[in-house]
Parts: C-alpha cells; structure tokens; sequence
C-alpha cells in the first residue's frame, strides 16, 4: 500500500484537493454520464429514481466498475486506472455486507489490517473507532447478532478505519425500518460532519439527501438533471422528478412578461417579469377548488378540471386533477366533503399568481 | 390434520364418499399402490445386499482376518492414498472451482462441462486415458520419463493421481455451487478495504464457503477411498503399493471369500461413518 500512496502525495498540488469525476460508463442500452466535483468536508448526495444510474456512478467512483470515458481524480491524483483495492476509497453498502464469520471489532480491523497494520495496532483502531460510534458493548458480536442501526455503524466505522479521502454510501438508511431511521439518520449527519474529506451518498430519499448532503446532485437517466443546494432544489426544480419529490406542481412554458403560455396550451399568470422559456412552481397548496365557475376577478387563474385521484397526504387530502392543467391540490377533509370530490367530478381550480414562482429554464 | 385441512373439502358436494377414506391416514391421502410397491422393491433392492453383507459376514473370524498384514496395508494404503487425493483436489480444485464461478470468459460453459465429464466417464476409461497421458510412453509421460526420470503408472502416487482424477470433479461442482450461492459482493466489499482478490477470497469468501468445501472433500474423500476402475488400470493391484481395499476386497473374492466379506464390512463402516458426518447436510435435507 506505501509505495502506491507515496506518488499520491507527491503529485498533489495546491487547489486540487477533494473530488474532480467526470464518470462515463458505457452498457448497451445505458449511458452513464455525470461530472461530480466537490472539496474536502463536503457531502453531496446523488439523488434520483430507481435505475437513474445513481448506484453504477458509486460504483464507478469505487473501482467496481469500469470507466469507459472520462476521468476521476481524488485530491490531484488519477485514479481511473488503480483498482479498487488500491483507491483511497471507502464504501458502506446498502445491506452493509459486513463479513457474517467476523466479530464487529474484527470487520473494522479488516481494512487497517489489509493496509499492513500489525494486529493488535489494527484491533486497538477497530476499537476506537467502535468506541466513537457507541459501539464498545458490541466490539465481540457478530453480524447476525446486531440490530440494523447498529449494523449500520459498523459499516460506517469499517469504511473509516481505512481513512478513506472519499467516503461512498449507498443508500444508507434503505435498509432501516422508520422509527430506527429516524436516529440513524442524526447519527449519520454528525458523523459526516466530523468527517473531514469528501462524502458522496446515493438515495432516492429526498429527506435523507436533504438532511444528510450539503449539495445534491440529481440523477435521471444516467444524467445530472440539476444540482445544488437542497433548498434551492426544493424551490427550483427542473424536472418532474424534482417536483414530485420536494411537492411542487411544475410547468415549462414561454414568458412573456407576466404571462407564461405552456408548451401544453393553458397560461399561467406569475409576478416576475421574464421573457423566453421558463419554469413555473407552486405548491398544491396553493390551489383553490370551486364547483362552480368563481366569479371574483382577482384569480386570473382559473383552469377547468376532473378530479382523477384522491389520497390522504396527513391530515389534508391530495386531489389530483386532470383536464386542461394537469396538477395536484391540497385541501382540508371539510372542504373536500362540501366540494363532494369523488374521482370523475368536474371542478375549477385557481391560483393566485403570488404564490407561484417562475425562473428561467 | 384431517381431510377438513384440505382444500375443497368444505366445498359441500364435491367432498363425497372416496374424500371421507382419507381420514385417519394422516391427512396426506392414502398412499397409491402404484408407488407404493416399486418403492418398497427398490427399498429392499438397496438393503437386502448389504444385510446380506451383514448375515454372512464371518464374525467369528472377523478379528484374525482384519489383523492380517495385508488387510491392513490395503487398508491403511487406501486411506493415505484416499487422504492425498483429496488434498490434491482441494489444492487444486477449490481455485478451479472459483474460476469458473467468479471469472468470466468464453467457452466457461463448455469447460464446467468438460470439468464435470469425470464424473460420469466409466473410470477405467479414465485409467486408460491417464496411462496415454501420464504413461512412460504417454504425452506427458513420456517427457516426465526421459527428463526427470519419474514414473506414475503402477506407482502408490499413480494410486493418488488416478483417485484425484476421478475425485476433485465432486470436489470441483460442490465448491463452485457453494460459490455461485454466496453473494459476491462481500469480495467486493473486502476490496474497497484495501484487499487484494486474493487476499478478500483467503480472508472472506473461503471462510463463507467453508461448509461447502468441507461437504465436496468428504465427497471427494469417499469416491477416491471406493475408487477401482481407474486406479487398477493405471496404477495396477500391487500389494502394499497400489493395491487399495476395493481391489483387494475384488482380488480375495477369487481365493479367499472370508476376507472379501471381511474387507468389505470395513469399508461399509468407512462408508456409514461419512454418511454420519454429512448427516446435518443431506440426511436431514428435505
């Protein structure tokens, strides 16, 4: 391991530290291409849906699959060629895989050990490091024997006693059930804000990338669709996908002044003055349902619906409407019962045009 | 567990008269005729020799016939040469094994088949080809011979070569279904901690498999300690050096039919004691 670190060092120069990828993988029918830069303490989650592309870029960035193009530097160092047992990489899986026929103590000592530590030096780091994670009462228990969130840990801790410049998790809290989630997911922030070189973590869990990552980077179709700080991302979508998950209703249209014509045919009044195209965002809470057609000017608007869907979103229900502007709306159980929604029914819904936002495209 | 624990039998009309018969006869319905007789044929088919063993077994005898000499060097050959072959097959078996469960290359299909052909060649077919490949006159015998000076035919190590031949493909398909079986990716895993492929397969995935390896050696142990066809054509019936139990159990049938009886009780214990040691495997498998 020495003599493949020491050039490690030696090309290192000024600015370069932290994460420079430019990831393309190549697999018949799929095309993974995504650039991911980020510096030292950083967390950035790859968001996006099933099949995105999310988990062959950690993959990638691992060593355990190979880069058909691009590049992957990591604090000025090529690493596109060095196999993965040489990269200065850790990885906490999914399900953990920690090794079932080793104690937790001796699956942290696993990578210091592969690195040359003497034994009893790599047991004495396993041992702090369990012991930073609140683990010290289980250093002797195997795997089986360990609740998921503890499991969790040990990963964690096994990842880190490498002393990994890039920290790799792939969908870190998937396999936890919600009440346990909710701990593990405090937990894990801390860690990674303790955790002083780059950290990449891939979910499809919005509340997990927007409380865990500091930047995320969404994936769709094996390309970065949007990027940037989760509150931004939650104002700003740029895809369904994005809308969906951080409940906006989205529409891409032109500008023109005060009016955006959509690309599907209806207007959207806003308040931004912009030309050329544009998204427009407001929450379904923002909509307002009538039976009959109001008659009050002050929404201009106003748009003719049928209800195609009703589900309980806490203590609201969630209509989903369809017709000339396909969007969702939130109102109170009381208002759903006067309106008498039931899926087929015909409605008008409104928005007023301070609460939706528009920006550039 | 009546006939009311079947399905349809509350459907009324269709429970008629031949359902009822099934009660009392443990729920499971009645055992047709059918199978039931060639089943108790075979069953006897495959006991009633080895109780015949057992009747005519010469126990009065038994202790003088098994305390001579030559029962115990082809015993005690038989269980060194059995040892070795399994040793060889483990040495070399278990890295084939991973091979073609963990690499991918082509024609990979065709050479598991090609691994697996020893296991249903007739091993004296096996002898024959051994004795063309490592015969003093064979394709690579002949170069062991005029090169190095070693002979293998009609060798205790032809014995251990022509046991492993027959041998290390039980050994080989057990550990490769092990392998396929348990999940990759803890190799993986053990990579991206700074492992080498090697060291992740010693460290991680020969521990997981360990149960696998152990079941295909004690395969591979029995075949090789049964092993005739192969070992008598290549290596011979030598006493005291290639003359393993079951030839020697063949050879005193001719002369001596007490022995024969007696060698073979021997290895029927040999046999049931492996049967013992797999039992948590396959006895107990449903």
């Amino acid at each position: 391991m020495t003599d493949i670190d020491a050039p490690r060092t030696d090309l290192r120069k000024a600015g370069d530290e932290g994460l420079d990828a430019h990831l393309v993988v190549d697999r018949g029918s799929f095309r993974l291409d995504v650039t991911l830069t980020a510096a030292p303490g950083d967390v950035v989650a790859l968001l996006g849906p099933n099949g995105a592309g999310k988990t062959t870029a950690l993959r990638a960035l691992a060593g355990l699959a190979p880069l058909t193009d691009g590049h992957l530097r990591l604090d000025g160092t090529a690493l596109e060629r060095t196999p993965p047992e040489s990269r200065p990489v850790g990885v906490v899986f999914q399900d953990y895989l920690l090794f079932p026929h080793l104690s937790a103590l001796e699956n942290v000592a696993f990578g210091p050990r592969c690195q040359g530590v003497p034994k009893a030096e790599a047991r004495t780091q396993a041992a702090a490091w369990l012991d930073r994670m609140g683990l010290a009462a289980h250093a002797g228990a195997k795997p089986r024997r360990l609740s998921g969130g503890q499991a969790q840990r040990v990963a964690l801790a096994r990842a880190l006693a490498t002393r990994p410049r890039l920290l790799l998790l792939d969908e870190p809290l998937a396999a936890l059930d919600a009440r346990t989630r909710l701990d593990v997911r405090a937990q894990l922030r801390r860690h990674l804000a303790e955790f002083e070189a780059v950290a990449v973590l891939v979910t499809h869990d919005p509340l997990d990338a927007m409380v865990l990552a500091d930047r995320l980077v969404v994936i769709e179709h094996g390309q970065v669709v949007q990027e940037g700080t989760p509150a931004d991302i939650a104002r700003r979508p740029r895809t369904d996908y994005i809308a969906h998950l951080v409940g906006l209703n989205l529409y891409r249209g032109q500008a023109q002044g005060h009016t955006v014509r959509l690309d599907t045919g209806p207007a959207i009044t806003i308040t931004e003055d912009l030309t050329g195209p544009v998204f427009v965002a407001f929450p379904p809470s923002a909509v307002t349902l009538f039976r009959d057609r109001p008659t009050g000017a002050s929404a201009r608007n106003l748009w003719r619906c049928e209800v195609t869907g009703l589900e309980t979103h806490g203590d609201q229900i969630r209509a989903a409407l369809g017709g000339e502007l396909p969007l969702a709306a939130d109102l109170t159980t009381v208002a759903a019962a006067e309106l008498e929604l039931s899926p087929g029914a015909a409605v008008w819904a409104t928005v007023k045009a301070t609460q939706t936002h528009a920006y550039p495209a | 567990m009546t006939s009311l624990d079947e399905p349809g039998a509350a459907a009324g009309p269709r429970t008629g008269p031949p359902r009822r018969r099934r009660v009392g006869t443990g729920g499971r319905g009645r055992v047709p005729l059918p199978l039931l007789l060639p089943g108790l044929v075979a069953l006897a088919f495959l006991l009633l020799p080895l109780l015949a063993l057992l009747v005519r077994a010469p126990w009065g005898s038994l202790p003088d016939q098994l305390s001579s000499t030559e029962v115990w060097q082809a015993l005690q050959l038989s269980l060194v040469t059995a040892t070795a072959a399994t040793a060889v097959s483990l040495v070399l078996g278990v890295p084939l094994a991973w091979l073609l469960a963990r690499t991918d290359f082509p024609g990979r299909g065709f050479l598991r088949a090609l691994v697996t052909l020893p296991l249903v060649l007739p091993p004296v077919v096996g002898g024959v080809a051994l004795l063309l490949a490592l015969g003093r006159n064979g394709v690579i015998g002949k170069f062991l011979d005029s090169w190095f000076g070693i002979t293998l035919p009609f060798t205790t190590t032809g014995v251990v070569i022509a046991e492993a031949f027959v041998a290390m493909p039980f050994l080989v398909i057990s550990v490769e279904g092990t392998l396929r079986a348990a999940d990759p990716r803890f190799e993986e895993a053990a990579t991206t901690l700074g492992a080498s492929r090697f060291t992740a397969f010693r460290r991680v995935t020969l521990p997981l498999i360990a149960p696998g390896v152990a079941a295909g050696s004690v395969l591979a142990w029995a075949r090789a300690l049964g092993e005739f066809g192969a070992t008598i054509t290549f290596a011979g019936n030598f006493p005291g050096r290639t003359q393993t139990m079951p030839l020697a159990v063949y050879l005193a049938l001719q002369n001596d039919p007490d022995a024969a009886i007696s060698l073979s009780l021997v290895l029927l214990a040999v046999s049931i004691a492996v049967l013992a040691g797999l039992r948590d495997r396959w006895m107990t498998g449903a």
